[in-house]
Parts: structure tokens; C-alpha cells; sequence
């Protein structure tokens, strides 16, 4: 046990990947009991991470780290270093409860081969966890590989009619990314003597500028494939239209949300500078993302395409959010990787829940779902409303401190980005509740061929079990969502002053003849006249 | 010297032409036959004309007791491997009705 | 008392989840003892915290409940903060909602979904609350968009319909974009004040000079102007409001009449000594107003739906309020926001007896002679007549008379504008009240069955009667003899100690005297003609549209708004999602950026292929010759 204690960490990521091991060595026939463990054993970390990382840490305050050399990569020493800190705690905790959930919500969608998949399942998990762990680069970068191993055979066997094409192109997608990257991480290992992000950042800072750029665009590009940024988003809508229910949750709810842990953990810390000098094109391309993604979702046909391309959207918050520099941005960047991966992750679940019982996905199929399964289309527009950033959800408040961190960036770019984003809620709620009218809403769709007349049931125990969590924490996240953010506020709040960012930018007002004291004027110290000035912050070169 | 003069003379050169000629043969059987069971037999005429090379230098070379334990080295991994090859190629015969090498053309896909 | 104020907004929301959660299994007689119980407590805690705020010395109960989503320097606390505006805002929500939920419990007595109604209308009054008693801007918007999404639930209530669904979906979406500019302005505001409590906003305001031409509080207050004209149904956002009669008649008179329409004018109200700092603001406020008021107004003249008639009346007269605004009467606006409450839901809920004693019968046309079979709703419905129509004495009159004098103030063409608009109002009034009570039956089918409604129905009836007479005890204007008591009422919400003065030149009580007698002898006039018009059937009035056919059928149509966005705007942005989508996505990033690469790949290999002939017999040749070169370069 002694050896237990000083190893939480390792326990927790590998011991997923072990029982993966153990369940595919189980004979094929006991498949169902091999799925059983496996589902025991997530819940078992769920739990366990719950209680290591929120108990013993005692809530904000917590750090638990491991860290010892490992081996020596031609004369570069390559840490074993695995931490919890408040940037990733969440997500942590987020990957260890979808697990579960998603293996209890997807438990009689797949029909052969079970205990392979959740012993994939279980693999992937530690690869999640380990990439969201690891403090060491060339360690981190191991991990983000390894994880796309189980996914692309999770899409590749189990997926739908085009899954070779869809899991290919995700597997090389990702992995021209990540070449790039690696070949820009062996470089600055090779400068700073090592792969420990600190020293490698130091390193860094000592190169010309011009290189920092070039290995900042390397990291990013990688990064942004994963969340995925517009223009590289094109695999995620294949890998999610073809991947089974439980990889579309797992990616949408988890993988993605790596490509923004990769910035706001590694590439803005260690190029802070080359990071704002691109904040610009990022911003951009985000909220081209929110718009874009936005638009193209609208005119979809198939229900887990358009969530597939609100996921574009949404995570274009998020990378404009963590463009924007300011603690409010970030913070809400943070939050809304949560959200998405619950919402969206929720969605995922419910489309699959449909699809199983209809077998067809395509809108126009459905119609007047909502008398057939009260049940079902409740929790439907409960997610479908969080997914819209209705107020008291959990949507609501990342996409606002988002816009409102955007707008008070202090870049000169931020308050008209900031408005033009705000089109992203409205393009949401309307190919959302578009979606939804069309397929639960209206007479009942008699047709012998349609989707609706397949539905027979409503929503089992089994599948409100899995929803209610995931109600619950919507309108948690929504109500408290300090509960989700405190952690991350010091060390955010750390980063961008480090980063040296910019001052956020206020308005000044002129007040009333009878001048006012001090004390009761404007309350913002870097304040600056009107709307357009040239920011004293462009000066990062 | 010419090259008969070293034949009859029982120099080396002649236990190297005796080689080159095997080796020949063994080649051209490969490449021209297509039959399974020739092409297999001329891989062991080019595997023994490389053995009657080995031996011919160890013996010019003073007597070296190394290449004779090649040599039955070679031998005994060779018969293996004619036991290996020859069940492949009643595998495949087994299997395709033939024994013809080009006809054997699935893995170039 | 102080500690039990949180159950104002949060009793509805227990009641809600109630209703919703359990009311299917709990019964009709549980549902309606939750569902009004909570309303009923919610209104007396209301009663008494008004009274608690009233007692205070500067009028501001502020309670707070921690923190809810701060971070950075932004901090929104959970706060309600409770001032004569908002005190009295929330007297009228809970007080007429409850008659509302009264009236419901006899409306949707038949109804299957009848919890699903009552978690709807409960939740509905939690939003409602959220958005007037919020502390901060933040706050106020969780309401602001909540009722948004009751209003989107309560018109697609009858989901298995096709019109229900569409104009549910309608409304949401037209109030999105009024949130947009919502969303903006908090933004924006943000970045100027450095907080978003109102308090705090409007305590800074108080101390700063107004803007001279287009400054950042303009952008602000004009942004939050599209939020306003978005729930409030003005131009161009007014189109959702009369699809959104496809609800149930109850949801109708409270939410798109009383309350969830104006708080428009609430937020503007809320956030006046702001608004007062920018002039562009207050005049794009004045003449969208204006303009709304007579355009719904000329809409509702041949409409034939009575509920439609309704609608666009209310979109009028939400104009009116706009109107009064824009014409710096944040007093004169809100009276005409409380009197309408109570007339508007009163002509509603009549309008609902009918089409309840009618079979769900809303054609104007094939009503008439009601008056013998329903006194109840005859009666109390001509008190409501009376008012909208600003008969001299009636609430509708001292509110309306308020905004037209301010306005004329302000610019007389509003005046002019406006008081076209209240012949209009008067015309379509008379013609709807003929058409249903007076002349002859005109579907002898319909008229055989028809009866009055049951009490819990005639109830609220009579209830609203009272109020609509009784409200202008609260504002009678001080040109005729009253001291308009609702301005001072409000100042302490309004002017927030402004330090320079909030109002536009003041007119003489001749030239008020004067304003008010021409205007009330045209409505009386129109009022006239309309009950003339109509009291013998439909012949004459269809005379009259036949000798002008080309204006008819614009009105008819409703000058074919609708049918333009769908042509102009909504068809564009899906046909360009679709670009978007088939060409961008799939062919240029997909196709050449992607795929193209592959399939360059894919060409060389199938290339580099033809050399792997399968042959064994081919390789062991290359083989050879390989050896053989091999050998001569190494030998040679």
C-alpha cells in the first residue's frame, strides 16, 4: 500500500490500460462478463479518482505529482512525470466519468466482439489520462499517439458503412500533425538538453523570434487538428458519423478537448510570446470556426453529423476564448471544454439511443418523436438547450465569460471578434432547435419506412441512469460553476502573467460637469478612450 | 596457366569453374522453369555450388576444419529447409491444383 | 420576513419541477392545488417584501445570495434587488399571474398534457421573476432568455400540430437575436462600468454627462434597444408575436400580452439613466415605437382571427409604451406597461371565454350575438374595450394620453403618427367587440352551443375588470386634476440620482387639454365608424374592401413580411450553409486538401505496384542482377 500512496497517479493511468490487458485475454465467450468487468473497473477509477484527486488534495489547493528520470533518448533525458493540477483536474475527472457512462449508455449497441471493445475502451483511457498527465514532453507526446491507436480500431471494426475511410483518414489526419511536431519538439529538446516543458520554454525564449514562431505554429497545428480547428476539422465529421456511439462520446467528449489542453498546458506557456503574435489569425479562425460550423450544421440531414459540426462551433469558442488572453477568456475556455464534453458527449448518447431503436439517423425520418418517447425527448431538450447556452445550463456561462473575456482582450481585435462570436449562439439555437422541431415535434411520421415508426420503447432504466448524471451536472455547471473553475483561476491567472498578456482594455467615460472623487469613478486602471485607439499592447515582437 | 590446364591440374580455380557451372545451372533453372519443384531444385544446386566454393577455399587455404563444419552445417540446414519448401509447395498444390510459380501471383496486391 | 424573499422566484420553480416531474402521476387536483399554490405564495411574499422595500427609507431592497458565476474581475452575485420599479413589476406578475393560473385550471380543464401546462406556466413565473428582480445584468438575462424558452415551449404546446411547432421555433429564434444585441450590450457595458449590477451601473451613470453624438454607451443602449425589440415584438423583431398565438389562449394573455412583452420597456426602464445619457438612443427608441404602433395597428384591421387581432394589437400597443420611453416618460411608458397588463390579459382571457364557449372557434367572422348567451364575458370585455380604446376616464386613456402629450413634446409628427395609430386601435377594437357580442349569429351551429364559461373562468374575468378600472388610480395625469403618482413613484428606479435633468421641455396643461381632446375625438370617431361598419354583419366593411383591393390584400397579408424574410433572408443563409457545406467543406478543404494529397500518394504507389509483378521467377532475376551488379562494383 505504501507503494500505492506515492503512486496514486500511475495507478490511475495505467491500471485502466491493465485491465484492458487482462479482459482480452478472457476466452470469447465469456465477452459478457469480459464487458461486466470491464464497466466495474471504470466506475472503480471513477470513483478513485474522485476520491484521490478531489479528496486528498482538500479542493483548490490540490497538486499531486510524480516525477522521476526515465530513460535517456540519445543523450536527452526523458522524465517519467505524471501531475494533477488545477488546468487539468477536471478534465481528469471528466474522462473517468465518461468512461463509464458511456460503456453503461452504449451497453446492447454493439453486437460482436464486446470484450474487445471495452478492453480498447479501457486502453484508451489511460491513454487520455496519461496525455492529460504527463509533464513531460516526450512523455506526453507517447501518450498522444498511443491514444490513437484504440480509437481508430473502436472506428475502424465497429463503425458504419465508410469506416476504413473515416478511421484512416482520422489516424493520418492526426498524425500529420503530430509529426510536424514532433519534429519541432526534437529540435527544442535538442536546444534545451531535455523535455521538460519549463526548461524547454527557457529555451525558448532564447531563440531568435522567428524560430520561436515557426515551433509555436508547429505545436499548433498539431493542437489545433485535435480540437479541430477550422480550416483542419474535416476528419471529425467522418470519424463521428462513422465511429459507434461510445467513440463519437469518448472523442467528442475527451479527445478534442486535448487540442486545447495542448495549448493553455504546453504551447502558450512555453511560446508565450510567438503565441500572441498569432492570438490574431487564431481569433480569426475561431470565429470563422463558430460561424462556419454553425452554417454547415444548419443544412445537415443526418442528426449526428450536425452535432458532429456544432462540435466545430463550439470548440471555436474555446480556442477563441484562450486567444483572448484575459483570465475571464481563459477561465471560460476552460469551462466550455467541460461543457462541450458533457453536452455534446450527451448528445452523442442520445443520438445513439435513437439510432438503436430506429436504426436510421437522417431528420427527415423522424417527426413527432416527442409522442412516442415523452421520456427521451425531455432529456433531448435539456441537453439540446445546454448545447444552446441557455442561461442557468452550463453552456451558458463558458460561451459568456468567453465573449466577454474576448471583448476585453487586450488586443485591439477582441471587441469586434467578441461580436461577431455572438452570432455562433444564434446560428446554434437555430440549427439545434431547428433539428429538434423537426424530429420530435409535429405529427407523428406514419410512414412504414420511417424512423418513428420503429421507436417502440421509451427510455429504459438503464439509459436514464446514464442521463441523469449527465442532467445533474448541466444544470450544476450552469448554477455553480465555481465549483468547476476555482481550481484553475491561480494557475490561469499564473499563465498569463507570466505570459506577460496584455492589459485588459475598458472603456473611459466622461463624467458629469461636477466632477466626481476618485474613489466612485470608472473602476478600471488600464482604461482607454473610445473604441479605437492603438492598443499600448501590440508591442509583442 | 590457362583455365583447363588448372582444371586437370586439380588447382582451384578448376573446384571454382565446377562451382560457377552449378551455380549457373541453378540459377537458370529458377529463373527459367516455372514449376515449383524444379525452381526448388535449383535453389539447392546454387546452395551446394556455394558449398563446393566454401569447401575448395578451405582446402586451398590449409586445410581449415572450420568450413567442413559449414559445410555440414549448411547440410543439415538445408535438408530443414527442403522439408519446409517441399510442404509449402504440396501446400500450395493442395490448395491451388498447381505448382506453378507465376500462377502463385496473390501478395502482389 | 427578510429571510423567506428567495422563495418569490424560487416557489414557481419548485412548483415547476413539481409539476413536471411527478404531476402526471399526483392528478389533475394535485397539479392545480401545486401549481396555483406556489403562485398564490410567491404573491403573498411579494405583497409583503413590497411593503418591506416600501418601509425603506431610500426604496432599494437588496438581498443577496452569494456567488454564482464570477471569475476574474467579472463577479455576478445571485441577488434580487427589489425597488418600486421591480416591486411593482412584480406585484403585476405574480398577482395577475395567478388570476392567469386561475383562469387555466377552467381553460385546459380537458386538456391531456395539463401538468406538462402548469410546469410550463409555473416555470414561466420563476423566469419572469428571475428577470425583474435580478440584481444584475446577468441575472436579468437568465430571465430574459428563460421566459424565452417558456414562451418557446408554451406556443408549441399543442406539439403534435404543424403550425404549433414552426411558430414556437419562430419566436425562439426571433428572440435569439434580440438576445444578440442583449448579449452585446452586457458586454459592452462590462468594458465600461466594470461590473454588471445594475446598482453599481446605475449609480456610476448617475454621476457622468450624456453623450454628444455616437459614443460607446449609444452602441450599448442601442444593442440592448435590439434585445428589446425583440421580446417586445417591435420592427423588425415584431413577427414572432402573432404566430405565437398558436398557443393556449392563457399563455397568450399573460405571457404575450402582460408580462413577458413588456420587459422591453422594463429593461429600458431598469437601465433609464443610462439610456437617458444617450439622446440617438432615445430618439431611435421614439420613432420605432411610433412606427410599430400604427403599422401592427393597420395589420389588425382585417384580420379575421380574433386572437390575431389581439396580437397585433398588442404589438401596437407595446409601440405606444416604446413611444412613451422614447420620449424620455420612463413613468408615462411603465403606466402604460401596468395598465395594459390588465387590460390586455383581460381581452385576452374574454377572448379566450369565446373561443372556449365556441369550440375553439377563433374566426371573427363566424361569431356574432354572443352578448345574450355570455354577459359575463360581454360585460367585462366592454370594460377592457373601453380602456384600450382610451375612452376619457379609463386607464387606457390616462396612460395613453400621457404618451401621446410627451410624445407631441418630443416632435409632433410622433404625436401625429400615434394618434393615427389609436384610431386604428379604436376601429379593429369596435369592429372585433361588434363582430363577437352584437348583431346576428352567424354560425347558428356553433352559436347553438355556445355558453358561459365556468367560474374559475369569469373569475379572473371580473378581477381584471377591476384592475383595468382601478389602475388609473395610479397615474391620472396632472393636466386633468390627478398628480400622475407612478412618476414619483418611480423616480427613486428611474432617475437614480441623476445629476442633470432627465426630461424634455414640459407643455402648458392648455396645450395638454388641447392634444387630448383632439385625439380622443378621432378614436371616438373611428370607434364610431367601426361599430357602424360592422353592427349589420359583414356587408358593408366587405363593400369597402372590394373598392380597394390592392390595400386590402397588403393588410391581409400583413404587407407579405414574412414571405420576404423566408424569400430574402432565410432561403440565402441556407442556400449559403449549403455552399458552405458541399463546396467549401467537402470538395476545397476535403477534396483538394485532404483527399488530393492522398490520392497523389496513392497514384505513385500504383506506379512504384507495376513493378511487383507477383512472380517469384521476376524477383529472383532482379535478385540475381542485383547480385551481379554488386559483385562487379565490389570486385572490380
Amino acid at each position: 500500500m505504501t507503494w500505492l500512496n506515492s503512486h496514486l497517479l500511475t495507478f490511475l493511468v495505467f491500471a485502466p490500460a491493465l485491465l484492458g490487458f487482462l479482459i482480452l485475454a478472457l476466452p470469447q465467450r465469456l465477452a459478457r462478463l469480459a464487458r461486466m468487468l470491464g464497466f466495474m473497473g471504470a466506475l472503480a477509477f471513477f470513483a478513485l479518482s474522485l476520491a484521490w484527486l478531489l479528496g486528498r488534495g482538500g479542493g483548490a489547493g490540490i497538486n499531486l505529482a510524480e516525477r522521476t528520470p526515465w530513460f535517456t533518448l540519445v543523450g536527452l533525458p526523458v522524465d517519467y512525470s505524471l501531475a494533477v493540477d488545477g488546468l487539468n483536474l477536471w478534465l481528469v475527472i471528466l474522462t473517468t466519468f465518461l468512461v463509464p457512462l458511456t460503456m453503461l449508455g452504449t451497453w446492447n449497441s454493439l453486437k460482436d466482439r464486446i470484450g474487445t471493445f471495452a478492453a480498447l475502451f479501457l486502453m484508451l483511457e489511460t491513454g487520455m489520462l496519461g496525455a492529460l498527465m504527463a509533464q513531460d514532453l516526450f512523455f506526453f507526446y507517447l501518450f498522444w499517439e498511443a491514444m490513437l491507436i484504440p480509437m481508430y480500431f473502436m472506428i475502424g471494426v465497429w463503425g458504419g458503412d465508410e469506416r476504413r475511410y473515416a478511421a484512416n483518414k482520422f489516424f493520418l489526419y492526426t498524425l500529420s500533425g503530430s509529426l510536424l511536431w514532433l519534429v519541432a519538439l526534437l529540435y527544442l529538446a535538442n536546444k534545451a538538453g531535455g523535455f521538460n516543458p519549463a526548461v524547454m520554454g527557457q529555451a525558448a525564449s532564447t531563440l531568435p523570434f522567428g524560430v520561436q514562431c515557426w515551433l509555436f505554429l508547429a505545436f499548433a497545428v498539431a493542437f489545433a487538428i485535435k480540437v479541430p480547428l477550422f480550416p483542419l476539422h474535416t476528419w471529425l465529421p467522418d470519424a463521428h458519423v462513422q465511429a459507434p456511439t461510445a467513440g463519437s462520446v469518448i472523442l467528442a467528449g475527451v479527445l478534442l478537448k486535448l487540442g486545447g489542453y495542448g495549448f493553455i498546458r504546453f504551447a502558450i506557456p512555453m511560446f508565450p510570446d510567438a503565441a500572441m503574435h498569432y492570438a490574431k489569425p487564431l481569433a480569426l479562425l475561431s470565429v470563422i470556426a463558430i460561424v462556419y460550423g454553425a452554417l454547415v450544421a444548419m443544412v445537415q440531414r443526418d442528426i449526428k453529423k450536425l452535432v458532429a459540426y456544432s462540435s466545430v462551433s463550439h470548440m471555436g469558442f474555446v480556442m477563441l476564448g484562450l486567444a483572448s488572453f484575459t483570465v475571464i477568456g481563459t477561465q471560460g475556455a476552460l469551462l466550455q471544454m467541460l461543457n462541450h464534453g458533457i453536452s455534446t458527449g450527451a448528445l452523442f448518447l442520445l443520438v445513439g439511443m435513437l439510432y438503436d431503436r430506429a436504426h436510421t439517423r437522417m431528420i427527415a425520418d423522424f417527426g413527432g418523436v416527442a409522442v412516442k418517447m415523452p421520456v427521451f425527448t425531455t432529456f433531448f431538450l435539456i441537453v439540446t438547450l445546454s448545447s444552446i447556452g441557455l442561461p442557468l445550463t452550463n453552456g451558458f456561462v463558458g460561451e459568456f465569460w468567453i465573449l466577454n473575456g474576448t471583448f476585453l482582450s487586450g488586443f485591439a481585435w477582441g471587441r469586434l471578434y467578441a461580436c461577431l462570436a455572438t452570432s455562433g449562439v444564434l446560428l446554434g439555437a437555430v440549427y439545434m432547435l431547428w433539428m429538434f422541431k423537426r424530429v420530435f415535434w409535429g405529427p407523428e411520421n406514419k410512414d412504414e419506412d420511417s424512423g418513428t415508426h420503429h421507436l417502440h420503447s421509451d427510455l429504459n432504466a438503464r439509459e436514464i441512469a446514464v442521463m441523469l448524471p449527465l442532467v445533474v451536472l448541466i444544470l450544476w455547471m450552469g448554477i455553480h460553476p465555481r465549483t468547476f473553475v476555482a481550481a484553475s483561476e491561480a494557475p490561469v491567472t499564473a499563465l498569463l502573467q507570466d505570459a506577460k498578456a496584455p492589459a485588459i482594455r475598458t472603456f473611459m467615460l466622461k463624467p458629469a460637469v461636477p466632477p466626481v472623487p476618485a474613489a466612485d469613478a470608472v473602476q478600471a486602471p488600464a482604461a482607454h478612450e473610445g473604441h479605437a485607439e492603438p492598443a499600448a499592447h501590440e508591442v509583442h515582437r | 596457366m590457362t583455365g583447363m590446364d588448372a582444371i586437370l591440374q586439380g588447382g582451384l580455380q578448376g573446384y571454382l569453374v565446377v562451382a560457377l557451372l552449378l551455380f549457373a545451372i541453378g540459377l537458370a533453372t529458377v529463373l527459367l522453369r516455372r514449376t515449383l519443384l524444379m525452381q526448388f531444385m535449383g535453389v539447392e544446386l546454387m546452395l551446394n555450388a556455394a558449398n563446393v566454393a566454401l569447401l575448395a577455399f578451405a582446402r586451398f587455404r590449409g586445410g581449415d576444419a572450420q568450413a567442413t563444419v559449414f559445410y555440414l552445417f549448411i547440410i543439415a540446414v538445408a535438408a530443414c529447409e527442403a522439408a519446409v519448401g517441399l510442404a509449402l509447395i504440396i501446400g500450395l498444390y493442395r490448395h491451388r491444383n498447381t505448382t506453378d510459380s507465376d500462377r502463385a501471383a496473390g501478395l502482389k496486391q | 420576513m427578510n429571510k423567506y424573499y428567495w422563495l418569490i422566484p424560487i416557489l414557481p420553480l419548485l412548483g415547476s419541477a413539481f409539476n413536471g416531474l411527478l404531476g402526471k402521476r399526483a392528478g389533475k387536483s394535485v397539479v392545480t392545488v401545486v401549481g396555483l399554490g406556489v403562485v398564490f405564495g410567491s404573491l403573498l411574499l411579494a405583497i409583503s417584501a413590497f411593503f418591506a422595500m416600501k418601509a425603506l427609507p431610500d426604496h432599494r431592497l437588496i438581498l443577496n445570495y452569494g456567488e454564482w458565476m464570477g471569475t476574474g474581475s467579472l463577479s455576478v452575485p445571485f441577488g434580487l434587488a427589489i425597488d418600486p420599479l421591480s416591486g411593482t413589476m412584480m406585484l403585476v406578475i405574480t398577482g395577475i399571474g395567478f388570476l392567469i393560473h386561475v383562469y387555466s385550471v377552467g381553460y385546459m380543464h380537458e386538456d391531456e398534457g395539463y401538468a406538462r401546462f402548469f410546469c410550463y406556466l409555473n416555470l414561466f413565473v420563476f423566469f419572469m421573476l428571475m428577470l425583474v428582480l435580478g440584481s444584475s445584468l446577468v441575472l436579468m438575462f437568465v430571465g430574459w432568455e428563460g421566459v424565452g424558452l417558456c414562451s418557446y415551449l408554451l406556443i408549441g404546446y399543442f406539439f403534435e400540430t404543424d403550425f404549433a411547432p414552426a411558430a414556437g421555433l419562430k419566436a425562439f429564434l426571433m428572440n435569439r437575436v434580440g438576445d444578440l444585441g442583449v448579449a452585446i450590450g452586457m458586454m459592452v457595458l462590462f468594458a465600461a462600468f466594470g461590473t454588471l449590477t445594475v446598482s453599481d451601473i446605475l449609480t456610476q451613470a448617475g454621476h457622468l454627462a450624456p453623450e454628444v453624438g455616437f459614443g460607446v454607451l449609444t452602441f450599448a443602449t442601442l444593442m440592448l434597444f435590439v434585445g428589446a425589440t425583440g421580446k417586445s415584438a417591435q420592427l423588425p423583431l415584431y413577427l414572432w408575436l402573432p404566430d405565437a398565438m398558436a398557443g393556449p389562449t392563457p399563455v397568450s394573455a399573460l405571457i404575450h400580452a402582460a408580462t413577458m412583452v413588456t420587459s422591453g420597456i422594463y429593461l429600458i426602464c431598469r437601465l433609464a439613466p443610462v439610456f437617458t445619457l444617450t439622446p440617438i438612443t432615445m430618439d431611435v427608441v421614439a420613432w420605432v415605437g411610433a412606427v410599430t404602433a400604427l403599422f401592427a395597428a393597420t395589420i389588425g384591421l382585417v384580420q379575421r382571427d380574433i386572437k390575431k387581432v389581439l396580437a397585433y394589437s398588442t404589438v401596437s400597443q407595446l409601440g405606444f409604451m416604446f413611444l412613451g420611453l422614447g420620449a424620455s416618460g420612463f413613468a408615462a411608458g411603465f403606466f402604460h406597461v401596468f395598465t395594459h397588463a390588465w387590460f390586455k390579459a383581460l381581452l385576452f382571457l374574454g377572448a379566450g371565454s369565446v373561443i372556449h364557449a365556441m369550440h375553439h372557434e377563433q374566426d371573427l367572422f363566424k361569431m356574432g350575438g354572443l352578448k345574450a348567451k355570455m354577459p359575463a364575458t360581454f360585460w367585462t370585455m366592454l370594460v377592457a374595450t373601453l380602456a384600450i380604446i382610451g375612452f376619457p376616464g379609463t386607464s387606457g386613456f390616462a396612460s395613453k394620453d400621457e404618451i401621446l402629450y410627451l410624445a407631441y413634446l418630443k416632435h409632433p409628427a410622433l404625436w401625429v403618427i400615434g394618434v393615427i395609430a389609436a384610431c386604428c386601435t379604436a376601429f379593429y377594437m369596435l369592429r372585433l367587440f361588434t363582430l363577437t357580442f352584437l348583431g346576428k349569429p352567424r354560425d347558428h351551429h356553433a352559436f347553438d352551443h355556445a355558453h358561459e364559461s365556468p367560474v374559475s373562468m369569469t373569475l379572473p374575468l371580473a378581477v381584471l375588470a377591476v384592475g383595468t378600472v382601478a389602475a388609473v388610480w395610479l397615474g391620472w395625469p396632472k393636466a386633468f386634476g390627478g398628480d400622475f403618482r407612478i412618476e414619483a413613484w418611480l423616480a427613486p428606479a428611474t432617475t437614480y440620482g441623476q445629476l442633470h435633468a432627465a426630461h424634455g421641455e414640459h407643455g402648458s396643461h392648455q396645450l395638454a387639454w388641447g392634444l387630448a381632446a383632439v385625439s380622443t375625438l378621432f378614436g371616438l370617431g373611428s370607434a364610431v365608424f367601426g361599430y357602424f361598419s360592422y353592427k349589420d354583419g359583414l356587408a358593408v366593411s366587405e363593400a369597402r374592401a372590394a373598392k380597394f383591393p390592392f390595400l386590402h390584400t397588403l393588410l391581409l397579408n400583413k404587407y407579405f413580411v414574412d414571405e420576404g424574410v423566408e424569400l430574402y433572408l432565410l432561403r440565402p443563409i441556407r442556400w449559403f450553409g449549403n455552399v458552405l457545406w458541399k463546396l467549401f467543406d467537402v470538395i476545397i478543404i476535403d477534396g483538394v486538401g485532404v483527399n488530393l494529397p492522398g490520392a497523389l500518394v496513392r497514384v505513385f504507389g500504383d506506379f512504384t505496384a507495376l513493378f511487383q509483378t507477383g512472380r517469384v521467377r521476376n524477383y529472383a532475376l532482379s535478385m540475381a542482377l542485383g547480385a551481379a551488379v554488386l559483385l562487379y562494383v565490389f570486385l572490380k
